[in-house]
């Protein structure tokens, strides 16, 4: 009795402690779960900051099991009706000016969605943080007026697209704030920078955010979700090759 | 021979309007030949430099590599066979990885492809001994076209993103050792050559390449596991199909200056039998057979083509030389076009060409003449005599 006791003793603060600071694991399992879910419908805006000027593209995205998704642009008029499907690791376009689906593979996925700092490979990337990396806490530090953690994220396997990461994540919201994804040789590729964040169905959410390729001139590519929704039930149909005609 | 004595008495008597006719011809003759040798000169000199800075003694490709269809890129590259690895450690052939990649120059995103050469190789005319030594950057080596799309110079940084063999982004400066001047765009655009063992570790990718360049005047064209061999006669075709078709479009200006002359002939001819009809009864009178008579008349008229060859001859032969020596300057802007022709096009004259050219002319003007001259056959000696034709 006197030995259970101890035990308990023993480790009961270790228990609190855990749960103030919980593990690098622990806490991108947190992420995934605060980000991820079966399906969402989010109609976004994104603003492309170009060398003649800047432009809005606005789109709707149904989202099924993190693997497909089907795009819509609704805005410009010039990029109405566009359509961009992804099922696993494959992505078509359909162009309505042209009539045309185009399977978009190769070197085509270097390149650029719509102009902005995104390419083709960036919506191919897998999310799933936990699965992806090894964390460590590097130090915490304040972001947004957030307490947050520092974390360096580096891949578990040889092929993920970018080898390590580093993160600046909510300490109570489990929500990325800022995040620099860089190259194997250690380069700094991309940033995204957190600008505003909304609870939304549960979920704490960036609303929005600037996405920028850091070696690419320019003042980057600005996200911004004007509704979201999460686990809707999406008609099968919708992620169709035939759905891009429609 | 006593109707060619007859017929260069009568076309030589004819004055002015025969060497009207013959100058016109010879026009044609020197056009044919100068056009076709234009095209033969660009030809040859698109071969030369496409064997000279690609294709050296042929190539054996990886069983993905299509290098029309850029999707399959990211799959063609593999360990190279034996035998290809023997030729390759006896200088007898070289091999290039051929990678998709990302540039930024001047801060602007821009796809490229990475090319991984040996520095030390002499079998490409591309000067790959700048690679040697890179410092502490990863050196590459640019064409003139891609330096002016991108607008970087000679000792410039770039920075470059690729993606290796199992999809991981990796990014460095590249430092911009030399900028080449070729006239072959396939080597140039949007290509950025660097060395084959940097690009290897770079990728991941120890001992494999895309395709393998054999020597030039290599005969080594044995089965390398999967690679596929491809000969001249293969990398060749659409250079050569490009100067069929162009050839072919070409002619169209010379078959109208032949016609015109041919045109001519056969107002001539028309013209001849017409005033000479006294002439022929004459001749019928005094026992010359219609078919003689006929022979007579298209031996005048094909005469004028050999007239032509000569008067062609004469100013043709000093024009073409000086032009095959100095050459047809092209505009800056050809060099956009794709055509690996360099600045000056020179055109290349053979015994065949010219040959060719007199037979066709000659042909061309005998059966013209000849159509005319059917009418003596239905000529009665009689009425020629009267002036009358029947």
């Amino acid at each position: 009795m006197k030995y259970i006791a101890l035990v308990i003793l023993m480790i009961t603060p270790a228990f609190l402690f855990s749960q103030n600071n919980p593990s690098p694991a622990e806490i991108l399992k947190k992420i995934d779960d605060n980000t991820i879910s079966d399906s969402k419908v989010v109609i976004s805006r994104m603003v492309i900051h170009g060398r003649r000027g800047e432009r809005t593209v606005r789109a709707k995205t149904w989202q099924r099991n993190t693997s497909d998704s089907f795009t819509e642009y609704l805005d410009p008029p010039r990029e109405k009706g566009t359509k961009m499907l992804k099922l696993g690791d494959q992505l078509w376009t359909y162009s309505p000016s042209t009539d045309r689906t185009i399977m978009i593979s190769g070197h085509m996925l270097r390149q650029s969605v719509m102009g902005s700092d995104l390419s083709y490979e960036d919506m191919m990337e897998d999310p799933f943080l936990s699965s992806l990396y090894e964390g460590e806490i590097a130090g915490s530090g304040e972001l947004l007026g957030r307490q947050v953690w520092i974390m360096d994220l580096t891949a578990k396997k040889d092929d993920t697209a970018y080898a390590r990461r580093k993160i600046w994540v909510d300490k109570e919201r489990y929500l990325i704030l800022k995040e620099e994804l860089y190259a194997k040789s250690g380069k700094l590729l991309k940033q995204v920078d957190i600008h505003e964040v909304k609870f939304i169905e549960g979920r704490w959410i960036a609303v929005s955010a600037t996405y920028k390729d850091v070696l690419k001139e320019g003042d980057g590519t600005e996200m911004m979700i004007e509704s979201i929704s999460f686990d809707e039930n999406i008609p099968d149909y919708i992620f169709s090759k035939a759905s891009l005609r429609k | 021979m006593l109707i060619i004595k007859l017929a260069l008495k009568n076309i030589l008597g004819a004055g002015l309007r025969t060497w009207l006719n013959v100058i016109a011809l010879s026009f044609s003759f020197v056009a044919i030949i100068y056009m076709q040798g234009l095209y033969n000169g660009m030809s040859d000199q698109m071969e030369k430099i496409a064997i000279e800075a690609e294709y050296a003694g042929g190539q054996y490709w990886h069983s993905s590599y299509d290098p029309f269809d850029p999707l399959t890129l990211d799959d063609a590259h593999g360990k190279i066979p034996d035998n290809l690895h023997t030729l390759i450690d006896r200088g007898e052939a070289i091999p290039i990885l051929i990678r998709a990649a990302s540039i930024y120059p001047n801060g602007r995103f821009q796809n490229a492809l990475l090319k991984g050469i040996p520095p030390d190789q002499k079998i490409l005319s591309i000067p790959s001994g700048v690679l040697e030594n890179g410092g502490t950057s990863i050196p590459a080596l640019i064409g003139g076209r891609m330096a002016r799309s991108t607008g970087l110079k000679k000792g410039d940084y770039l920075t470059v993103r690729w993606r290796d063999t199992n999809g991981t982004f990796d990014a460095d400066e590249f430092f911009i050792s030399n900028i080449m001047k070729t006239d072959d765009s396939a080597i140039d655009n949007g290509q950025l050559w660097i060395p084959l063992e940097k690009m290897r570790e770079m990728m991941d990718m120890k001992g494999e390449a895309t395709i393998v360049v054999l020597k030039s005047g290599s005969r080594f064209a044995e089965n390398a596991g999967g690679w596929n061999h491809k000969n001249l006669e293969f990398l060749m075709k659409d250079i050569r199909a490009l100067f069929l078709t162009k050839s072919i479009g070409g002619s169209i200006f010379y078959i109208i200056l032949l016609l015109l002359a041919m045109l001519a002939l056969f107002d001539t001819q028309i013209l001849s039998i017409f005033r000479r009809r006294k002439e022929m009864g004459t001749l019928m009178a005094l026992g010359m057979t219609r078919g003689t008579l006929i022979q007579l008349f298209t031996l005048e008229g094909a005469i004028h083509s050999v007239l032509a060859a000569v008067a062609a001859a004469i100013y043709g032969i000093p024009l073409l030389t000086y032009s095959a020596r100095t050459g047809f300057g092209l505009p800056e802007s050809t060099d956009d076009f794709g055509l690996a022709i360099g600045n000056r096009i020179f055109p290349s004259f053979t015994g065949a060409l010219v040959a060719g050219s007199i037979l066709l002319v000659l042909t061309v003007t005998t059966i013209v003449s000849y159509l005319p001259a059917r009418k003596i056959a239905k000529l009665e000696p009689t009425d020629a005599l009267r002036g009358k034709m029947t």
